[in-house]
C-alpha cells in the first residue's frame, strides 16, 4: 500500500503554494518532510487532508486517484493528521476526546462510553502509550496530550499518519519518547510523514527525507547520505553556517538583577517561586527549560507587564519591581516578547504603524498630541532597510509578511536605541533559517555594544549556541548554570528537575 | 494547520481578529470597505422589491387570470415605489435639505458608535448618551440668556462633557471591574431613559402648567439656525460634518486615536507597547459619549419643538449601530450611510405618500443591508466574488535570499 502525492500544484492569488510537489510514502516506512516556514508544507498537507483543493495534480492511494473534499474523505481513506495546535476538549477526559465526531452508540442513541474506554486501552497498550481513558485533557502535560491525539487518529483506522511539527512543543525527553511510539507505529505498518524544520530530528527517526524548498521538492535523501550542514543548504538554497559567530564575552557590571522573585500565573499560582539571578553587560545569558515553568511569566514580570508579588528587580541599581512597561522601556530595555503576534506586533496595521509601536509618543514621530506620520515613515523605511525586512513596502499590514519578516520588525524597533538590557522570549520561534541567522547576530552585536542580554528560549539549540551562560529554570526557579559548553542530557535532566519526575515519559 | 484557510507562510492567521475586522470593518482596505456595502444595499433593494411584490394583494390575485397584467402591474408598482424613495430623497432641493436634515443626528451617533468599534468597544449606548447630553443642552437652552454664538457653543459644550461623563461611566467601569460595555451601556440607556422621563416631570425641567412630561422649550438663541430658506436644515448638518472631519483627524492623526487603534486591534500589543489599556477604555468611551451627547443636543436645539420629550432620542442611537457597520467604522464611511439612511427616511415619507407604501419597507431595507454587512460571506456567494485577502492572497515573500 503506497500513498503518493503526484505533481501538486496550488495556486494561491499572488502566490503559488506548492509547484509541481511529489511525495510518497510505503507502509512501513518515514519519511520526513523538510523545509523552512513558507515553503509549502502544510499546504501540501492540508491538500492531502482535504482542506485545500489542488490547483493541478492529484492524491492517489495504490495509483488510485482519491476524491478529497474534506477531512471526512481523508480520514475514511486511511489518512490521519496530528496537528501541531492540538484539537482536543480541556475539560474532556481523554476518552471523550477520542470518541469525539465518531461517537459510539448504543441504542436510542446513549453515548456508550464503556467501549470508549475500552478502545482506548487497547490501543494504549498495543502501542505503548501508557495513556489513561480517564484522565482530564487539561490535567495531562503536553506530551501525554499528543499520544491523546495519536490514539484519536490511529481509532479511526488510519493507515498513513501525518505528524505535524509533532515535536516543536516537548521536551528533549518527551521526543525520545516520541520517537519511540512512532516507530511503533512504523514497525506495525503504518506509513509516516513527519514534518519538521528541525534537522536533527529527520535525520534521526526518517527512512528518507524530502525537502521543500519555494513551494517545490527541490531533494529527496536518504539519511545515511548526508549531514545537518547539508540538509540546510538543500532547505535555504545555499550554504548555511549553523553556528552562531561570537568572540569570548567579557562581561562588565551587572545590569539586571532579580532577587527573590515571585510572580503568580493567571491562575494565581506562583509561577515564578523565589527566582534570583544577575545579567552583566556585555554578556547573553539564556534561560532553557521546558515551556509552563514560569518563563513567560518571569519576562512579563521583568518587562512590567505582569505584577510579582514579592522581590526585587533592579536595573543599573534602580529598583524598577513595580514600573510600567513603558518606564522600563525609557530605561533602555529591549523586549523581543515571546509571542509576536500576540503582543509584539498590531497585525493590522502597517509597518509604519508597528515601528514606531512603543516610541509613538516622543519626538520626532509625535509633538504633543499630534502624530507626525512623515517622520514616522522616515524611520520605517531606514529600520527596514537596516533590518533587511522583506516587505513590498512600510504601508502594507504586517500581517501580510512572513513570520521571519515581522520578527525583523520587532527586532528593529526594539535595537533602535542605545539599549541597555535585551529581554528576549523565543527571538527565533517558528521563523526562516535565514532570519534566524540574522537574528542571532544581532543579539551578538548588542552584547559586543555592552549590552546585557537575558534570552528564553525552549529550544536548547539556540541557547547553546547564542548563550554565554545558561540558567536552566524549572518549576519557577534556577534549577542550575551550566557553562555552553555542558552536555545536552545534563542540561536536558535539569531541565526536568532533580526529582526526574517527568522521565516516565 | 488549525484553521481550514490558513494562508501560506503564515503560521498562524487566528491571530488576527478576523470577525471583528470582518464584521466592523475595521482595519479593512478601502477597497474591501466600498464593495461589501454597496452590494449590501443592492440587495436590501431587491428583497424589498419581492416584499412589495408579495404584499400587493390585488396584483397577486390576478395572476392566475391574467400574469402579463400582473406582471407589469407588479413591476411597475415596483418602480413606483422606488422612483418615490428616490424623489423623495434626492428629487428637489426640499427632498434635499430633508434627506441631510434627517442624517445630521444619525452621523452624529453613528461616529459615536464607529470610535468605539475602532477601539474595540461595543458602544450600544449611544441612546442613553443622547438622552443625558440632550438634557444638558436642553438644561443650558432655557436656563441661561445670552446671544446666540455664545449660548449654542456653551449648550454643545454642555451635552458633550454631560455625554461624555455618561460613556466614561461605562469605560471606568470595564477599565476597574472588567464588566462588558455591551451590558453596562445597555442598562446606562435605561437608567438614562427613565431620568429623563423623571427630570421632565421635576420642576427644574417641566413645563409650567403642564402636568405630562414635557419640558420648557429651549431659548431661541439656543436652537440651531436654519442654513437656507424657509427648509428645516440647520447648521446641525455642518456640526456634523465638522464632526466627521474631528474623528478622522483623532483618529488618524493623533497619538490618542493610534493609541484607540491600536488598543482596539491588539489590547496585549498595546500594552505590551506601553500604553494604559484601562485608560484607553475610559477616554474611548468618553469621546463615544461626548459624540452621542451631541447626537442628543441635535435632537433638542435642532428638532421642533424645542423641548425635551419622554424617549426624544427614538431608535437613533440603534440606528446608529447599523449605521457604523455599515460605514465600515470609517468617519467617511459614517457621513455616507449616515446620508443613505437620510435619505431612506425623507424618500420613505415620499413613498408612503405617492405610492402607498407603508414607511416600515425603509426599516426592513435598513435592517437587510446590516444583515448582508454582518454576513459578508453570502454576499460574495451571491455575487460570486473572491474573500479578498483570506485564502493567503498577498503573502509577500515568505523565504529570503535571491
Amino acid at each position: 500500500m503506497r500513498l503518493e502525492l503526484k505533481g501538486i500544484t496550488k495556486q494561491f492569488p499572488g502566490v503559488l503554494a506548492n509547484d509541481d510537489v511529489h511525495l510518497s510514502v510505503g507502509e512501513g516506512e518515514i519519511v520526513a518532510l523538510l523545509g523552512e516556514n513558507g515553503a509549502g508544507k502544510t499546504t501540501l498537507m492540508n491538500i492531502l487532508y482535504g482542506l485545500y483543493t489542488p490547483t493541478s495534480g492529484e492524491v492517489l492511494i495504490d495509483d488510485e486517484p482519491l476524491e478529497l473534499h474534506s477531512p471526512s474523505d481523508a480520514i475514511a481513506a486511511g489518512i490521519g493528521m496530528v496537528h501541531q495546535h492540538f484539537m482536543l476538549v480541556p475539560v474532556f477526559t481523554v476518552a471523550e476526546n477520542v470518541i469525539l465526531g465518531d461517537e459510539p452508540a448504543k441504542r436510542a442513541g446513549w453515548l456508550d462510553k464503556q467501549r470508549a474506554r475500552k478502545t482506548v486501552r487497547d490501543i494504549s497498550s498495543r502501542y505503548k502509550l501508557d495513556v489513561d481513558p480517564d484522565a482530564v485533557i487539561e490535567d495531562l502535560p503536553v506530551g501525554i496530550q499528543q499520544r491523546v491525539e495519536i490514539i484519536k487518529v490511529l481509532e479511526r483506522e488510519a493507515r498513513f499518519v501525518v505528524f505535524d511539527e509533532p515535536t516543536s512543543v516537548l521536551t528533549p525527553t518527551e521526543v525520545e519518547g516520541f520517537f519511540n511510539i512512532v516507530n511503533g507505529l512504523k514497525n506495525d505498518g503504518k506509513g509516516i510523514i513527519f514534518i519538521s524544520h528541525k534537522l536533527g530530528e529527520a535525520l534521526e527517526i526518517a527512512d528518507r527525507i524530502v525537502i521543500m524548498r519555494r513551494g517545490r521538492t527541490v531533494a529527496e535523501v536518504l539519511p545515511a547520505d548526508v549531514d545537518e550542514e547539508k540538509l540546510a543548504e538543500l532547505m535555504v538554497g545555499r550554504p548555511v553556517d549553523l553556528r552562531v559567530h561570537k568572540e569570548e564575552a567579557t562581561p562588565g557590571d551587572v545590569v539586571l538583577s532579580v532577587e527573590h522573585l515571585v510572580v503568580l500565573d493567571d491562575r494565581h499560582q506562583r509561577a515564578v517561586d523565589g527566582l534570583s539571578l544577575e545579567v552583566r553587560a556585555g554578556e547573553i545569558v539564556g534561560i532553557a527549560g521546558v515551556q509552563g515553568n514560569g518563563q513567560t511569566e518571569l519576562v512579563e514580570s521583568l518587562t512590567g507587564m505582569r505584577p510579582s508579588l514579592g522581590g526585587i528587580v533592579r536595573l543599573n541599581g534602580e529598583d524598577i519591581t513595580t514600573n510600567s512597561p513603558r518606564s522600563i522601556h525609557k530605561r533602555n530595555v529591549a523586549h523581543v516578547p515571546e509571542d509576536r503576534q500576540k503582543s509584539g506586533l498590531v497585525l493590522s496595521f502597517t509597518v509604519t504603524e508597528n515601528i514606531v509601536l512603543d516610541s509613538y509618543y516622543e519626538a520626532p514621530v509625535s509633538r504633543g498630541i499630534l502624530m507626525n506620520w512623515s517622520a514616522a515613515e522616515e524611520r520605517a523605511l531606514r529600520l527596514v532597510e537596516e533590518y533587511d525586512v522583506r516587505t513590498p513596502s512600510v504601508d502594507v499590514a504586517v500581517s501580510t509578511l512572513s513570520g521571519g519578516n515581522q520578527q525583523k520588525v520587532i527586532v528593529a524597533r526594539e535595537f533602535d536605541r542605545d539599549v541597555a538590557l535585551v529581554i528576549a522570549s523565543q527571538p527565533t520561534r517558528g521563523i526562516d533559517v535565514g532570519s534566524i541567522e540574522y537574528i542571532h547576530s544581532r543579539i551578538v552585536e548588542e552584547r559586543d555594544n555592552n549590552a546585557a542580554v537575558l534570552i528564553v528560549s525552549s529550544e536548547l539549540d539556540e541557547i547553546t549556541a547564542l548563550s554565554d551562560r545558561i540558567l536552566v529554570m524549572y518549576d519557577g526557579k534556577i534549577a542550575g548554570e551550566f557553562d555552553p559548553s555542558a552536555s545536552t542530557t545534563e542540561i536536558g535532566l535539569a531541565m526536568l528537575g532533580s526529582q526526574g519526575e517527568a522521565g516516565a515519559m | 494547520m488549525t484553521d481550514g484557510v490558513a494562508p501560506p507562510g503564515n503560521e498562524r492567521p487566528e491571530g488576527e481578529p478576523g470577525w471583528y475586522s470582518r464584521v466592523t470593518g475595521v482595519g479593512s482596505s478601502i477597497r474591501q470597505a466600498t464593495v461589501i456595502p454597496a452590494l449590501a444595499l443592492v440587495s436590501a433593494l431587491i428583497i424589498g422589491a419581492f416584499i412589495i411584490a408579495v404584499t400587493d394583494v390585488d396584483t397577486i390575485r390576478i395572476w392566475g387570470d391574467d400574469p402579463g397584467e400582473a406582471f407589469r402591474l407588479t413591476f411597475s408598482g415596483i418602480a413606483d415605489a422606488y422612483k418615490a424613495l428616490f424623489v423623495g430623497s434626492f428629487g428637489s432641493i426640499r427632498a434635499i435639505t430633508e434627506t441631510l436634515y434627517a442624517a445630521t443626528p444619525l452621523i452624529f451617533a453613528g461616529l459615536a458608535v464607529a470610535v468605539g468599534f475602532q477601539a474595540g468597544l461595543f458602544n450600544i449606548g449611544a441612546n442613553g448618551q443622547m438622552h443625558i447630553g440632550g438634557m444638558a443642552a436642553l438644561w443650558v437652552g432655557f436656563s441661561i440668556s445670552v446671544p446666540a454664538f455664545v449660548h449654542i457653543p456653551v449648550a454643545l459644550m454642555a451635552a458633550i462633557v454631560a455625554g461624555a461623563i455618561w460613556g466614561g461611566i461605562a469605560g471606568l467601569l470595564k477599565a476597574r471591574t472588567g464588566a462588558h460595555e455591551v451590558i453596562t451601556t445597555i442598562m446606562l440607556n435605561f437608567i438614562a431613559l427613565y431620568l429623563v422621563d423623571y427630570w421632565l416631570k421635576s420642576s427644574v425641567f417641566q413645563q409650567p402648567g403642564r402636568n405630562d412630561p414635557i419640558s420648557q422649550p429651549a431659548a431661541e438663541s439656543a436652537q440651531f439656525p436654519t442654513l437656507i430658506g424657509n427648509y428645516r436644515l440647520n447648521i446641525g448638518f455642518l456640526l456634523a460634518l465638522a464632526a466627521v472631519w474631528f474623528v478622522w483627524w483623532l483618529m488618524y492623526r493623533s497619538t490618542v486615536g493610534y493609541e484607540f487603534r491600536a488598543v482596539g486591534a491588539n489590547p496585549s500589543g498595546g500594552k505590551y507597547a506601553g500604553m494604559s489599556v484601562a485608560w484607553i477604555y475610559v477616554s474611548v468611551m468618553a469621546v463615544s459619549g461626548g459624540l452621542g451627547g451631541l447626537a442628543g443636543a441635535n435632537q433638542i436645539l435642532g428638532l421642533e419643538p424645542y423641548r425635551g420629550l419622554s424617549n426624544f432620542a427614538g431608535t437613533i442611537g440603534f440606528d446608529a449601530i447599523a449605521l457604523a457597520l455599515l460605514g465600515r467604522s470609517h468617519p467617511i464611511g459614517v457621513l455616507l450611510a449616515g446620508l443613505l439612511f437620510g435619505a431612506l427616511r425623507s424618500g420613505g415619507r415620499e413613498m408612503q405618500g405617492a405610492a402607498g407604501i407603508p414607511i416600515d419597507l425603509v426599516l426592513v431595507v435598513q435592517a437587510l443591508i446590516i444583515v448582508f454587512i454582518a454576513a459578508p460571506a453570502l454576499v460574495r456567494a451571491i455575487y460570486r466574488i473572491k474573500a479578498p485577502d483570506q485564502d493567503g492572497g498577498t503573502t509577500v515573500s515568505t523565504g529570503w535570499g535571491t
